[in-house]
């Protein structure tokens, strides 16, 4: 689903730059649950930017789903997006003005699907995740754990080849957490390809695969016995 | 997508709605600024407009290219005369001038008692008597400074010229002070200088300058001759030129003409007199266009400002959003939806902004109208703002929007998703 080959990226500091993905080398297949882990400054997020098409490397090559990714202009990046990827962030990133219903249609709505079919769309995913009843709620009246669920929910409803969350628990207690693993665990038993960063080994051990970088080079690249979050909740 | 269906499209409006309903305080005071602006402007053109047509509904009583010449003394030596000759005019000039300059269409000569010269007349009607100013006129007189009579009377005409007759027309402040309030004036008799004159209407007073008044009597001009023994003598031509014809150059050639006739020097510029109300009939009405123009200046200046306005509350709005713009880019938002949307925006404002500045302008101009209705003398009619002002007005309020959205747009745009995402 994902080949990456060789991949460098650096940013510019004033006079010096400083490198911070050193030649990365990585293969996901359909369906697998990968955790990228590492320090602060390993370079996780960079890549998941990059995957993300928000960011472009230096060089290297980056093929999603046998279509190469390069020399994007930011408008067929944005297609790209909308049509491989969904994401879910560490702060949710909800659009606190609009309802959760309408958060999860918004990628739909970019996708220029007639409206009628959006909410009704929308409103399946937000069953999945188990918040059918909050439709018209908005974020600031959702908890944390809630608000992680409407993302996932917007990250799903524009059908992804892959799902990319950066720090997805990151901003919630540790039951919370382990309900959210528990949903994206479910997704990915659908045959979901998706990518965890994350720097808890506990949520890391609820990955499938774990791969480790450090300095901008991976260190560690292990399949896991993959724990269940359901069996923690 | 193409951008048409974007403007048309309920989802549009419903992401552009979401997101300035979002702060309200912001976009009412963002609205205000715009509003404003085409309030000022719709005012301003409109009283403009309502000044415009005051002055036209001042001037309408009198035709417009008319002028009054009178003779005065000569100033200069000429043809064997000597300096401070007095001239009077003659009935006879009036033929002169007709058939010298084609542009004048009618020539009326006036004569007063009362005014210059002569005492003014007693007038005396069974016990009531006053005096009042009369004077002696051709019916063409009521073609160059439109008299309004009363219903049930005429003005004079050519059988009272011809016969000489002894009729006359009243003013308003005469007909109250020589008779009962329910007496019809018409057909009674009133004592002019002890002889008998049969009242045939009395006219509307209308302030129209000069030194007429509401007690003026009007009498055929023959019979004025005989009773006065003004013989040819004529105190004053009240003229009318065409509608086309340049006064300006009409009056110096009348002027010319009289010169030569009188035997006054060319260059003698005070053997005679003259008010060209034509000449400030222009005057007036350039005054009013500069009126217009400076409202119109004022008002698009006003607008221009207001839409600036908004232009910086956008950007600021802009920056607030950077992360709700980043989460929409990184949804599949391509940069020309996400500019699109900011453009939108900014035009939606602009002209919800400007419709409602229209209607408070209207509002205020109609109660401007109504609160000026019973004033006759304040040159201040029917306020309208024409509809290409209006239009005008709302394309450059478009236009000014969308160039001023681009700013924001293109801000919101430049700003990498990335980046956008990171700000916290």
């Amino acid at each position: 689903m994902i080949q990456i080959k060789n991949l460098y990226k650096s940013y510019k500091m004033g006079t010096s730059s400083l490198h911070v993905l050193k030649g990365i080398d990585l293969n996901i297949e359909e369906g697998e649950l990968v955790a990228i882990m590492g320090s602060s400054g390993s370079g996780k997020s960079t890549l998941l930017n990059i995957l993300g098409m928000l960011d472009v490397a230096d060089k290297g090559d980056y093929i999603l789903d046998s279509v190469p990714i390069k020399n994007l202009n930011e408008t067929k990046a944005a297609k790209y997006r909308n049509k491989f990827l969904g994401f879910v962030f560490q702060s949710f990133n909800l659009i606190n003005y609009k309802t959760a219903l309408e958060n999860v249609s918004l990628p739909l709505y970019y996708q220029g699907i007639k409206r009628k079919e959006r909410q009704e769309s929308a409103l399946d995913y937000l069953d999945r995740v188990g918040l059918k009843n909050w439709a018209t709620h908005l974020p600031s009246e959702l908890s944390g754990g809630q608000k992680q669920r409407v993302a996932i929910a917007r990250a799903m409803a524009s059908k992804p080849k892959v799902l990319l969350a950066d720090e997805p628990t990151g901003a919630l207690d540790t039951t919370t957490s382990y309900e959210v693993m528990d949903l994206i665990q479910k997704i990915n038993q659908e045959g979901k390809t998706i990518l965890v960063v994350t720097h808890e080994p506990d949520i890391a051990q609820m990955c499938k695969r774990i791969v480790k970088l450090k300095d901008g080079v991976i260190i560690e690249d292990k399949k896991v016995n993959q724990v269940l979050a359901s069996s923690y909740v | 997508m193409n951008s048409l269906k974007v403007i048309f499209d309920r989802d549009t409006w419903q992401e552009i709605f979401g997101s300035i309903s979002k702060n309200k305080t912001r976009t009412i005071i963002t609205v205000i600024g715009v509003l404003w602006g085409i309030f000022i402007y719709i005012t301003l053109s409109g009283a403009a407009k309502g000044l415009d047509n005051g002055f036209e509904r001042q001037f309408e009583n009198i035709a417009r290219n008319s002028m009054f010449v009178w003779a005065q003394q000569t100033s200069i030596p000429y043809d064997g005369f000597k300096t401070g000759r007095k001239i009077t005019l003659k009935l006879s000039d009036i033929d002169y001038i007709k058939k010298r300059i084609p542009e004048v269409e009618f020539i009326a000569p006036r004569n007063v008692r009362g005014v210059f010269d002569g005492s003014v007349p007693l007038v005396v009607r069974k016990n009531k008597s006053s005096n009042y100013n009369v004077y002696g006129d051709f019916p063409e007189y009521s073609k160059i400074a439109t008299k309004k009579i009363y219903e049930g009377g005429r003005f004079i005409n050519e059988e009272d010229i011809k016969y000489t007759r002894k009729v006359c027309v009243i003013g308003e402040r005469t007909q109250t002070e020589l008779f009962e309030k329910d007496e019809d004036p018409i057909g009674q008799y009133i004592r002019i200088d002890n002889i008998y004159f049969q009242v045939i209407g009395v006219h509307k007073f209308i302030e129209g300058g000069g030194f007429d008044n509401d007690g003026d009597i009007l009498i055929p001009f023959e019979t004025y001759r005989k009773i006065y023994n003004t013989g040819d003598r004529v105190q004053w031509f009240t003229i009318a030129a065409f509608d086309d014809a340049d006064v300006v150059a009409v009056e110096k050639e009348i002027k010319a003409t009289l010169k030569r006739i009188h035997r006054v020097s060319p260059d003698d510029e005070r053997a005679f007199g003259g008010f060209n109300l034509g000449e400030i009939f222009n005057k007036i009405v350039g005054f009013s266009k500069g009126m217009t123009l400076l409202s119109l200046i004022v008002g698009i200046a006003t607008i221009i400002a207001g839409v600036i306005g908004i232009g910086n509350i956008l950007l600021i709005s802009v920056k607030e959003r950077t992360k709700e713009l980043g989460v929409r880019r990184a949804l599949g938002a391509t940069p020309a939806e996400v500019r699109n949307q900011i453009i939108l925006e900014s035009v939606f404002l602009t002209i919800i902004a400007g419709i409602m500045g229209i209607i408070l302008g209207a509002f205020v101009l109609f109660g401007l109208n109504i609160a000026t209705q019973d004033l006759e003398d304040f040159p201040y009619t029917n306020p309208t703002v024409p509809i290409p002002f209006i239009v005008g007005a709302l394309f450059i309020m478009v236009s000014l929007g969308t160039l001023i959205g681009l700013i924001p747009a293109q801000r919101a745009v430049s700003i990498k998703p990335i980046d956008a995402l990171r700000e916290e």
